[in-house]
Formats: structure tokens, sequence, C-alpha cells
């Protein structure tokens, strides 16, 4: 069989035979600095319901606070990101680029969900490739024909389609109350419900989190984006209220 | 100055198992239906099969997003065969194709562990089965991915293929009958799912007859 060796990369000097290529491509993602936090997405009788706060971080500050994470695209579609907010921004200019064209033809149709989703997890590979990455996870969902369709492509690559989709803390968080709680089927309603059960959650544990958020909703009719607003917290438990009762000494 | 360490992996392993079983006019191929990163489920309803010709099927666990490239790829060289041939492209031309396909990302590897199943040009079946850089074998049955190193023993002690080289050559393929196979397969599941984390009962199941094939199905048990 073979051996397969994970490799070390540098942005220091490296000899001319690296596999990195020349040194002035130090213009590489290395980490990023504005980030987005979680987007949770599910689909719902009528389409696709998702939802994603409004802060931007520079690190562990908070940095900009009414930054939209989530744009329509085209007709029929949806893209909520999170992760660098430059990359999101560029990601955007080429699905600009890409649904022009699409117009162009002027032939009546047009790209559904699935074939932006496709599009998208091609650039996100292609740029994990040159080892370049574009630093998000993105959950794109639409309607089209009545077929709903929600998918989620990661920074290197990583695509799937499922009922309900989330990334980052939002795996970790609010898929576990989406896979108790979500059905086919859900009313527009019970949907937004279910959706601000997740953001709460996320609100209490995610510190990078903040309580000013949009929820946006895609049909067979179009796009509409709810304007910004804050969920109701509760911070009266009496578990919290005294918390080293029990221990003294203790934090 | 210190070196700078990556702080990104081109690489993940959403993990997963594929088997595949050939007979003597029929091939079974599965794998289970979960797809993971690190110790987190990403989804329970994913499909590692993909239907590469008409009598050629692979099934592959790895890294999600090299193997649906790696998919894509054969798919896309298959069409351009169809038009230079006009024919499907037989499983050992596949086989071959999957293996040059491999190699060719030998410095930058597809994280890709293939199983191959089909029917040959005479209707027999026939499993191939790869590392991720295009080492391959015709082999009785198989299998790939995280639940492997739990499911090879077993199929071995229920199929044992006599060896490739005694002489004459031996038919690797097993004398069971389909609906054996198939039962040996929902078994193997049921156990490495026991054991590995990363496979799930739940398998999604492909079996090529001679004069027909049955088209995937999930198949739970």
């Amino acid at each position: 069989m073979f051996f397969f060796s994970l490799m070390q990369f540098t942005a220091s000097k490296q000899p001319e035979n690296c596999l990195l290529g020349p040194e002035s491509d130090s213009q590489r993602t290395l980490y990023p600095y504005v980030t987005g936090t979680s987007v949770v997405a599910l689909k719902y009788k009528d389409g696709i319901l998702m939802a994603a706060d409004m802060g931007g971080s520079y690190g562990s500050t908070l940095r900009y606070k009414s930054v939209e994470r989530m744009k329509p695209i085209g007709k029929h579609s949806l893209l909520g990101a999170s992760g660098e907010i430059s990359d999101f921004q560029e990601i955007l200019k080429y699905l600009d680029e890409l649904i022009l064209y699409d117009n162009m033809w002027d032939d009546g149709n047009s790209l559904g969900p699935k074939e932006v989703h496709n599009y998208l997890t091609r650039v996100m590979y292609n740029r994990r490739n040159k080892f370049n990455p574009l630093w998000n996870s993105l959950v794109l969902g639409g309607v089209k024909k009545g077929e709903k369709y929600l998918g989620t492509v990661s920074m290197i690559g990583v695509n799937f389609e499922d009922n309900h989709v989330a990334t980052g803390f939002g795996n970790h968080l609010a898929r576990p109350i989406l896979r108790q709680e979500w059905h086919e089927n859900l009313s527009f309603e019970d949907g937004v419900k279910l959706l601000e059960k997740c953001m709460r959650v996320l609100l209490y544990r995610d510190r990078s989190a903040i309580n000013k958020l949009q929820i946006a909703k895609i049909t067979e009719e179009g796009m509409t984006i709810s304007p910004p607003y804050s969920l109701k917290t509760y911070w009266e438990f009496a578990a919290f209220e005294n918390p080293t009762q029990g221990a003294v000494g203790s934090w | 100055m210190t070196k700078q360490q990556a702080n990104w992996s081109p690489y993940d392993n959403n993990g997963g198992s594929c088997v595949a079983i050939a007979g003597a006019d029929y091939c079974v191929i599965a794998a289970d239906t979960r797809m993971s990163t690190g110790y987190n489920i990403l989804t329970r309803d994913y499909s590692k099969i993909c239907k590469l010709a008409d009598k050629c099927v692979m099934a592959s666990s790895g890294f999600q997003a090299d193997v649906r490239a790696l998919q894509k790829q054969l798919a896309a060289r298959h069409l351009i065969y169809q038009h230079q041939h006009n024919k499907q492209m037989s499983c050992p031309a596949m086989a071959q194709l999957l293996s040059n396909t491999l190699y060719y990302k030998r410095f930058f590897p597809y994280y890709s562990f293939n199983v191959l199943g089909g029917l040959d040009n005479e209707g027999k079946g026939c499993v191939f089965t790869y590392d991720a850089v295009g080492s391959y074998e015709k082999v009785g049955y198989s299998s790939q991915g995280s639940g492997s190193t739990l499911i090879m023993p077993f199929l071995d002690n229920q199929l044992k293929s006599p060896s490739p080289l005694l002489l004459p050559a031996q038919d690797a393929v097993t004398p069971l009958v389909e609906a054996e196979a198939i039962d040996l397969v929902k078994t193997v599941f049921a156990s490495a799912s026991e054991r590995d984390i990363y496979t799930v009962r739940r398998q999604t199941r492909t079996c090529y007859h001679k004069c027909s094939w049955y088209p995937p199905g999930i198949h739970g048990t």
C-alpha cells in the first residue's frame, strides 16, 4: 500500500521545489479577520427559513453590528454565510456575475438553488485546491418549481443537503434541537418559533453572537427578509441566582 | 521569526464504510448513510454510492469534497468515452480509469477510499478495491472506509477467497446466492455500526443482476 503524510505549510522562506509556489504568493488567506457567527436554516411548508445575527467580530471585539449575512441570489435562492465577511462579499461578486450571465441568455430559464449550490461548491473546492480558501461556511436555500432545496458548503468544499442545516456553533447547539423538533410541513409561525429557539440558545452560549438578528424567508413567490429585531432573554433562572451558594470560595 | 503553521487542513475525514460482494451473476454494493466531521454528525441521509456507467457503480468514503470531485471527473470522462466509442464503459475499463485518475493526483491525493462494483462483459460480478492513490486489485469482495478494519475480517471469515497465487487460477467470486449476499451485507453493517462511531446500520444498497439491475435504494435494517 502507500504512505500518506500531512504537509507543513510555511509563509517564510521556502526551497524552490516546494509545492506552495513562489514566495511572492504570500497573499493566501491564513486567518479570518472580520467574522460572522452561525447561520441556521430549515425547510418549512412553503419554502426555506433562514436566520443569522448581524454581528461582524474582529477577533473578540464586536466591530460591526449591522452586517447582513443573508442575501438573495437570483430569483430562487437565498445565501447565508458565516466566517470571513470580506470573502462573503467576494462570493457575492462571483454570484452577481453568474446571475448576470444567466439573465443575459434571456431564454426564460433561471438558475435554481441546486445549480447555485453546485457552483458555490466548485468555487470553494477550487480555492481549497489552490491553498487559498474562502474562509466561509455557506448555507444555500431556495424553491424552484415547487421543489424546496437547502444545502451547505464548508470552506474546504464539503457539501450536502438536508432538511435543516447550520454553520459553526449552530452545528453543536441548534442542530440537536432541530433533529428533535423539526418535522415536514412546518407552518411559517412554527418554523420561525423553532428558529428563534435555536437562535436564543446560540445567544446564551455563543460568545460571538449578538442580540440583533434577521430571519429570511424564501418561497416560490420570492424572498423576504425581516427588519433587524432582538430576542427576549431570561436571566433570572434560580440556578444562576447565587451560583456559588453550595461552594463558598468558588466562582 | 518562528515558522508560521497552517491553521487549516485541506483534508477532512467524513467517515463511513463501503462494501461490495461479487457473485457468479450479480454484484452487491453498499455504503452507510452517515456523514460526519470529528465527533459531529453533519447529516444522516447521505449516499456514498455513485453510478458511473450502466454496469458499474462506485462506493467511496473519506473526504466528501474529494469524493464528489472524483465522481464528477469520472462521469465527465465516461461521457467523452461514450461520444468516442458509442458504447458504455465496461466495469474493468472504468476500474483502470479510476486508478489512473487517482494516481494523477499522487502528490495532492483525492482522500477517497473506493470500492468499484458491477458486472464485467460476460455478466459475471466483479469488485475492484482501491487505496487513495490508485493501487487496485480485482477481488471477490471488499470493504473500505472507517469500518473496513471491522468488516474485512468478517467478510474473510464468511467468504474466504482462494489465494490469487494458486495455479490454475481460481474464481474469486462467491458461490453464495444473491439473497444470501444481501443478507450478509445487512449483517455486516449491523455489526460494524456497533463499534465504529462513523458507521451506521442504515445503508444505500445497489444490486447488479445479469439480466437487470435494481436502482440504488435506501434499505435500512
